[in-house]
């Protein structure tokens, strides 16, 4: 099986594969472009004569059900990334894969941390041929010096629903780590010791997979309310000592940011929204995790509390911050995709007005629509961002990939995209002539924010006239980055072979762009 | 003198700065270890620049290692040259351009409400400090800069002068005590320097020796721009000598305090309250006036706390400050904030001056408001208030048109 052939220039002018691990695969073909034909894929049918008329679907160890599940060579294993640092579940699935000499199996994850590190070394044995999902930090640096054996593929959250709704990619064993679950396998995120809050990020796998393992470490008796997950996709329930670290889930690290430099950009993108009249009486917006989109946040609340106005919902990634504003009254409702501490945890567990969401309500973009155009103000960070406004996330300027793509290629479908970053990262300048990997086409960025002035996006004419008698530092990007330039010096470019190591897909399925074997 | 020498800082934290290790050897060429954090992007242009230094300073055979954090070139260019006057005595500079944005002189009435305290040897707080907007800008050679550190600090603050845009702010430098401060002067005041500070001054000798060498120095370079000097008055001598300091010449622009070693001085400890420093204070206010110069409080040295800070400020702008030093970028606004004066105080401001305009081109020598008569020293600091509303953008210098059509 060829990793990768027959490369095509694509819509954005990038030299993609159409054939990615033996299988056929779509260039990007432009912004709404693409229009799949045909039916979504669909589970097997089951019948309830083959499980237990007690509901006890309780299997003694992990190993058993795994076996019982048919794991064998050549499958895809998929994981949620609800507990962040703190999972201990999926690379115990690997370690037994591992003891049991099992090979060529392809790890699907919503997400990966620096914890699942460990994984490098079943990639090197050959137990897992790659990874479709995300590979952060050592798993990325790993691919991008091409000693994965398969093509990694890096999809949004959005888009690994559709990859698994339109059958692109087949889940043989769905583990689902849940913080509580009852014997038939009807799970939440929201009580036990791991709790997590919503488990949204497995939903495709609970309705699509072969079979279904629920591994907790809080079985309580049926029923388990809420359930986010139903026990009628579940075909096996196994208890475990410990599967998350409580404070690495829920790290609470994520504080509003100290650095006056992000300060700064936080406060001028609040005030650009404000004066480009953003922010009105039942606006919504997109709360990020990172430091300064939650010291946004803080800004958007004095203005909000100023006019008494309210935001009609806000998108989480929740925190004690957003959650502030929802019980002060300030946001009407959190629409909330993960929880990334214990107030956001208590909040979705005790306000109706907190709810849980999936990438099928949010992101999914073969669906009827989604709510993530309907949001007003989308806060989002960025790697690199090119004069074109093409952003990249992924792969930073040295060429190697240290993210995931996470939600953002989903919520750049808002309706104003900004981007507060700074101008520079020690001597790195962000923007530049040509980003190292596209995961978002300018068309749908819109401001960009930077310590050392604004620039907007030339389609979005109609901000430029709102903003043309700002007191804000408006530029032009190419303003921006010939001073960055001016402070850092011209950048080099990455060295890279030939060699595609990923690539990265559109929401849409589509390849956007590749990845390359960096030169070492 | 040795043979091996090292400057700069690296380790977990350090960002925007590098590490040279310079090791003079007899044979062997040029041995350059280049290990940076940006190798990819600049790599190539490191090697090349070090390897330009080198030979600009005669280097011929040395083992170099530089362990770079993202320096920018200006950085790594004075860490070098610190490493390398550290072994071989030379009169020769390697300076970076200077920025045209960097040629600016200050006025001596300008305002002085912030002025930012940058410690010298640390690069990374001073890339940005102008996005932040203070009044001024302090790179700090003094107590900011650990003993062992302070002859390199010389070469990076030189070539921040050069090369780093503080986007306007007045361009400050606060250099050591006695003789090394003099020293200091070498090595700033070529590169369009601003404003000097001058710690713990006591005696107005202190300020003839400052002005000695800064014009000898400018003499030297064929240099006319205005160098002010704002001394700190850190002790109790100082307190006493307030005033003929303060009036000892026309490039003194203001005095200001600096509480912390006044305190110890007296043996007392700082408190909130600050009431063992209100002579002291109230002296450098009353001192600042009488020689026409600005005064300027201390810094208020808790970050977290911006209401501490804002009755900090009012305190001070009670007792007659003009201006205050901050230490992190989020006290300037404040700062700022609550110098300015208020709407209250600008209506108030509006009618007097209004009035006082209307007089004049009545011909009339009295201002009066309705039935009331306005003392002269009521109008002058109503036209202050004006002026700095006028500055600070509080208030559109068309402000007469519009106050004629209420």
């Amino acid at each position: 099986m060829k990793k990768f052939d027959k490369l095509i220039s694509n819509a954005i002018g990038r030299l993609v594969p159409t054939v990615i691990n033996g299988k056929p695969a779509v260039p990007y073909m432009g912004v709404g472009k693409y229009k799949p034909e045909g039916f979504r894929a669909a589970p097997k049918i089951t019948s309830c004569a083959d499980y237990p008329a007690d509901g006890n679907k309780v299997i003694p160890s992990l190993k058993e059900a795994l076996l019982k599940a048919g794991l064998r060579d050549g499958i895809t294993i998929s994981t949620h990334h609800h507990f962040r640092n703190g999972d201990l579940v999926a690379t115990q699935i690997f370690d037994i894969a591992h003891e049991l000499g099992i090979k060529d199996l392809m790890w699907y994850p919503s997400a990966s941390f620096p914890c699942h590190e460990p994984m490098t070394k079943y990639l090197e044995d050959g137990t897992i041929n790659r990874i479709e999902g995300s590979m952060n930090g050592a798993l990325g640096r790993f691919t991008s010096e091409g000693k994965m054996k398969g093509l990694g593929v890096l999809r949004s959250h959005g888009g690994r629903y559709q990859a698994v709704q339109d059958g692109e990619v087949h889940i043989d064993i769905a583990v689902i780590a849940a913080p509580t679950a009852d014997q038939f396998g009807d799970a939440n995120g929201v009580n036990g010791p791991a709790a997590c809050g919503p488990l949204g990020f497995a939903l495709a796998d609970a309705q699509y997979a072969d079979k279904v393992i629920i591994v907790t470490d809080n079985l309580v008796p049926f029923p388990c309310l809420p359930w986010q997950i139903n026990g009628n996709y579940v075909d096996f329930v196994v208890v475990l000592d410990k599967i998350g670290i409580a404070e690495k889930i829920v790290s609470g690290t994520t504080e509003i940011t100290k650095s006056p430099d992000r300060l700064l950009l936080a406060e001028w993108s609040a005030k650009f929204c404000d004066e480009a009249g953003l922010i009105y009486d039942g606006f919504s917006f997109q709360a990020g995790a990172g430091g300064t989109a939650l010291s946004i946040g803080i800004y958007f609340s004095e203005i909000l509390r100023d006019r008494k106005w309210k935001a009609r919902f806000a998108r989480g990634g929740s925190n004690k911050y957003l959650v502030q504003m929802l019980e002060e009254g300030l946001v009407e409702y959190i629409l909330d995709g993960q929880t990334f501490d214990l107030e956001g945890v208590r909040s979705m567990r005790d306000n109706p007005h907190h709810t849980d969401t999936s990438p099928f309500t949010s992101y999914n973009y073969h669906s009827k629509g989604n709510f993530s155009s309907m949001v007003d103000i989308v806060i989002l960070g960025a790697t690199e961002v090119d004069v074109n406004f093409n952003a990249n996330v992924v792969t930073h300027s040295d060429g190697y990939l240290l993210h995931g793509i996470g939600g953002w290629q989903n919520t750049l479908f808002g309706k104003c995209v900004i981007l507060p970053i700074p101008l520079f990262r020690d001597r790195m300048p962000v923007i530049r002539d040509e980003v190292t990997t596209i995961c978002g086409p300018g068309e749908l960025i819109d401001v960009i924010v930077t310590e050392r002035g604004i620039a907007i996006n030339p389609l979005r004419t109609d901000l430029i006239e709102k903003m043309k008698n700002s007191s804000l530092p408006i530029k032009t990007i190419h303003e921006l980055k010939s001073e960055a330039e001016k402070i850092c010096g011209v950048p080099a470019k990455p060295k890279f072979t030939e060699e595609v190591v990923a690539v990265v897909k559109w929401v849409d399925g589509t390849v956007l762009d590749s990845i390359r074997r960096v030169v070492v | 003198m040795g043979t091996i020498a090292t400057t700069g800082n690296k380790g977990k934290g350090v960002r925007s700065d590098c590490f040279v290790t310079l090791e003079l050897t007899d044979v062997g060429g040029i041995q350059l270890q280049v290990e940076s954090k940006v190798a990819v992007m600049y790599g190539d242009s490191i090697r090349t620049e070090m390897l330009k230094i080198l030979d600009f300073f005669g280097v011929e055979n040395a083992r170099v290692k530089i362990e770079d954090s993202g320096a920018l070139s200006l950085v790594i260019a004075a860490r070098l040259e610190a490493a390398i006057k550290k072994l071989i005595p030379t009169e020769k500079n390697w300076l970076p351009a200077m920025l045209n944005e960097n040629l600016y002189t200050t006025a001596k009435d300008r305002n002085r409400f912030s002025r930012l305290y940058l410690p010298g040897n640390s690069p990374s707080l001073m890339i940005n400090a102008g996005i932040h907007k203070p009044d001024g800008i302090i790179l700090d050679l003094e107590d900011a800069v650990a003993p062992d550190k302070k002859d390199e600090a010389r070469f990076l603050v030189r070539n921040a002068l050069c090369g780093i845009d503080f986007y306007g702010a007045e361009r400050m430098v606060r250099i050591n005590q006695g003789e090394r401060g003099i020293e200091d002067l070498n090595y700033i005041i070529p590169y369009n320097v601003n404003l000097i500070l001058l710690p713990k001054c006591e005696k107005p000798e202190q300020l003839q020796a400052v002005n000695d060498q800064i014009k000898k120095i400018q003499q030297k370079y064929n240099q006319t721009n205005p160098v002010w000097i704002m001394p700190i008055i850190e002790s109790a001598l100082g307190v006493i000598n307030a005033y003929p300091i303060a009036s000892f010449s026309e490039n003194i622009v203001s005095i200001a305090i600096g509480l912390e070693d006044y305190t110890a001085d007296l043996g007392t400890r700082r408190t909130a309250e600050g009431l063992e420093s209100f002579f002291a204070r109230s002296c450098v206010v009353n001192a600042a006036r009488a020689a026409g110069i600005q005064p300027i409080d201390s810094v208020f040295s808790d970050v977290g706390d911006m209401e501490g800070l804002r009755e900090n400020v009012l305190r001070s702008k009670a007792l007659g400050f003009d201006g205050m030093g901050c230490i992190h970028p989020r006290q300037i606004v404040v700062i700022h904030e609550t110098f300015a004066p208020t709407p209250d105080e600008i209506e108030k401001a509006k009618k007097i001056v209004y009035a006082f305009h209307k007089a004049q081109e009545q011909g009339l020598g009295v201002v009066a408001l309705g039935t009331k008569m306005i003392d002269p020293p009521v109008v002058k600091r109503a036209l202050n208030t004006i002026n700095l509303a006028l500055k600070m953008n509080k208030l559109n210098e068309n402000w007469r048109e519009f106050y004629e059509k209420i």
